[in-house]
């Protein structure tokens, strides 16, 4: 019996021949990552542990990227962003992304990949659910919490029970032409439940899979954890190489699952037969399609986060928004500051992104996480009282960005495009068929 | 929490299902010191204040797990349905719950982030239970968990359940957290 691609690399990394679901191993991890929430508690529990002349296992391992709390006036906040910028310096730490300097990257999970730590084979933690966005790199990558990550920082291991994959199978030879990677990932959570993938990987595979770009890749397996996954993965192929070579020079290996691996469950499903998908308030697996919800009444559109605030998500939103005026509130909050900068120079017909966005009247936000989870009461976008966002992003229980007496409704970015436009719950189908003709 | 097998007892905060961490602690509160004594105490404070009013302390609802005004409840055992724990990775979630003066929960499933932080961080012991006991067990009842004979004793109702055996993380729970158990096994120093 052959293995899948995730048994292959925690056997590897754990120097055995072979492992099996549910054996408990010990694994040696490539890169852990942590940020300005998690990353103080961390690094407190670390030299509460290793002493406090403590030195971290390997500091070209450890990255640490501030992005959850960065532009407000919240004092905590503020200082938890120095207790990083104190730990970097006394650790001499080189992948510090530090708040205020030209290396601020923003969102975490986005700056892994542009900033070259993101490779195939390789096992990766971070203090945040959706460290699990990684794997998109055909890698182990997931989520894990503050005292994890400073026995990390200690020893450089952490132990992992080995968990059953559910193989999902794309069939079809490209998206259609209205379809995002994010319509897929919340037909599939729908489908299977917020708790469908507990304990376990989620695998995208299939002829499909091909036609998806890194960024697309990243966002399936980016809500691999609203299905309570482990981790989601993708076996690489040219199109992850193009995009790890541009990044960095470090060697890596690429691992494949075994034609005779053993799966948990199959699930097949058609890119040409998915249409634009919703989830619902308070859960991500409350489905519906963009077409059923049709007309429903909405206050703020918001297009971010690392689920959905990628250049090609703006690419997408700005196809829409192009030539309009929004009639809701509409914040744009590029993930990096990449991104940020791409939004300036990349054109759509002859005008800039960030352009068409200001000329229809969206609010603009600093490369940040912002309003995806709420924040303190001064973040960009949040929501501050009981009104209804459809959003880009990936979690919508009760009170996730702010009030809980707000509602969230998730969507791909064309879908909060269009309904930005209109002004309430729009299938983005209308505008694209207009594109296209 | 406790290190040993000894029985755990107090009352019960009955909650539903997919109680999710931004629920346990709004994302708004994250940023306390967890270090600092008097700071932390913030987070029994607002420790379950993102779940629905009505949701809060079922069946009867709008019972907060923390007084106004309190850092510490008065109850020690959550019973929830599935999936509890789903969302984010902050381990502010199983520690705010204990700082809150939680000891354990009794629920049909986790989500799987929320149960390992709760087990390595020795926050409070996260049992399983064969069947959803949220609509059985009410808000305010006296609980004892035996932890030899995996059973829930519902001491108000004079019922029992059994619940499931620790399992394989049980040498972790035991030694009180992912520290203790590898310095006991000689991995870390």
């Amino acid at each position: 019996m052959g293995m899948t691609l995730t048994e292959k690399i925690l056997a590897k990394h754990s120097g055995k021949d072979r492992v099996k679901p549910g054996d408990n191993v010990w694994v040696d991890v490539d890169v852990l990552m942590t940020h300005d929430v998690c990353g103080p508690p961390a690094i407190g529990i670390f030299h509460k542990q290793f002493g406090e002349d403590a030195k971290v296992w390997d500091k070209e391992k450890l990255v640490i990227i501030p992005d959850h709390y960065i532009f407000t006036t919240d004092k905590y906040a503020n200082r938890n962003v120095d207790v990083l910028r104190a730990f970097a310096a006394e650790q001499d730490l080189p992948y510090f992304y530090d708040v205020g300097t030209d290396s601020y990257k923003g969102v975490c999970h986005v700056a892994l990949p542009e900033e070259g730590f993101t490779r195939p084979g390789e096992v990766l933690f971070g203090t945040d659910s959706h460290t699990c966005t990684a794997g998109a790199f055909g890698q182990f990558a997931t989520g894990i919490g503050n005292t994890d990550a400073a026995f990390i920082m200690g020893t450089g291991k952490l132990w992992v029970k080995v968990p059953e994959t559910m193989r999902f199978v794309f069939e079809g030879a490209s998206l259609p032409p209205y379809l995002m990677a994010k319509d897929i990932i919340l037909k599939i959570i729908g489908d299977i439940g917020v708790d469908g993938a507990t304990y376990r990987t989620m695998e995208f595979t299939g002829p499909g899979i091909k036609a998806l770009t890194m960024e697309d890749r990243m966002t399936l397996t980016n809500m691999a954890i609203e299905a309570g996954g482990k981790n989601g993965v993708v076996e690489p192929d040219e199109v992850t190489e193009a995009y790890v070579k541009s990044r960095t020079d470090k060697p890596y290996e690429k691992i494949y699952s075994d034609p005779d691996a053993n799966y948990y469950s199959e699930h097949f499903y058609n890119l040409e037969e998915i249409v634009p998908m919703i989830a619902k308030p308070h859960s991500p697996d409350n489905k519906a399609t963009a077409e059923e919800l049709e007309g429903e009444y909405l206050d703020r559109a918001y297009i971010g986060s690392c689920t959905g605030g990628k250049l090609s998500d703006f690419r997408a939103a700005a196809e829409i928004i192009r030539g309009h005026k929004v009639k809701l509130d509409t914040y744009i909050v590029p993930a990096t500051t990449e991104i940020a900068r791409a939004l300036e120079t990349e054109t759509l017909y002859g005008t800039k992104l960030i352009d068409i966005f200001r000329e229809a009247g969206c609010k603009i936000g600093n490369a940040s996480c912002a309003a995806c989870l709420g924040g303190p009461s001064d973040t960009f976008g949040r929501l501050n009282q009981e009104e209804v966002c459809i959003s880009s992003t990936n979690r919508n229980y009760p009170g996730r960005m702010g009030s809980k007496q707000a509602s969230v409704y998730l969507a791909s970015p064309y879908t909060v495009a269009a309904s930005a436009v209109t002004g309430v719950i729009t299938d983005p189908r209308v505008f694209i068929q207009q594109t296209v003709i | 929490m406790s290190k040993n097998t000894e029985p755990i007892k107090g009352k019960a905060f009955v909650l539903g299902k997919n109680i999710d961490t931004d629920q346990i602690i709004p994302a708004a509160h994250l940023v306390y010191s967890l270090d600092d004594p008097e700071e932390r105490k913030l987070y029994g404070k607002y420790a379950l204040s993102g779940v629905p009013s009505e949701e809060s302390g079922l069946p009867q609802g709008n019972i907060p797990l923390t007084k106004e005004g309190e850092t510490e409840s008065e109850f020690s055992i959550i019973v929830a349905s599935d999936n509890f724990g789903c969302g984010s990775s902050r381990e502010h979630a199983p520690a705010c719950l204990e700082i809150a003066g939680i000891k354990a929960i009794v629920t049909p499933s986790y989500a799987r982030i929320f149960y390992r932080n709760s087990v390595d961080g020795g926050f409070l012991i996260p049992f399983e239970s064969f069947e959803d006991l949220s609509k059985e067990v009410h808000t305010g009842d006296e609980l004892e968990i035996d932890q030899e004979n995996h059973v829930l004793k519902n001491l108000t109702q004079s019922k029992e359940y059994n619940i499931k055996p620790l399992g394989s993380v049980a040498d972790i729970v035991h030694a009180g957290g992912i520290f203790e158990y590898a310095r006991k096994h000689g991995m870390v120093a």
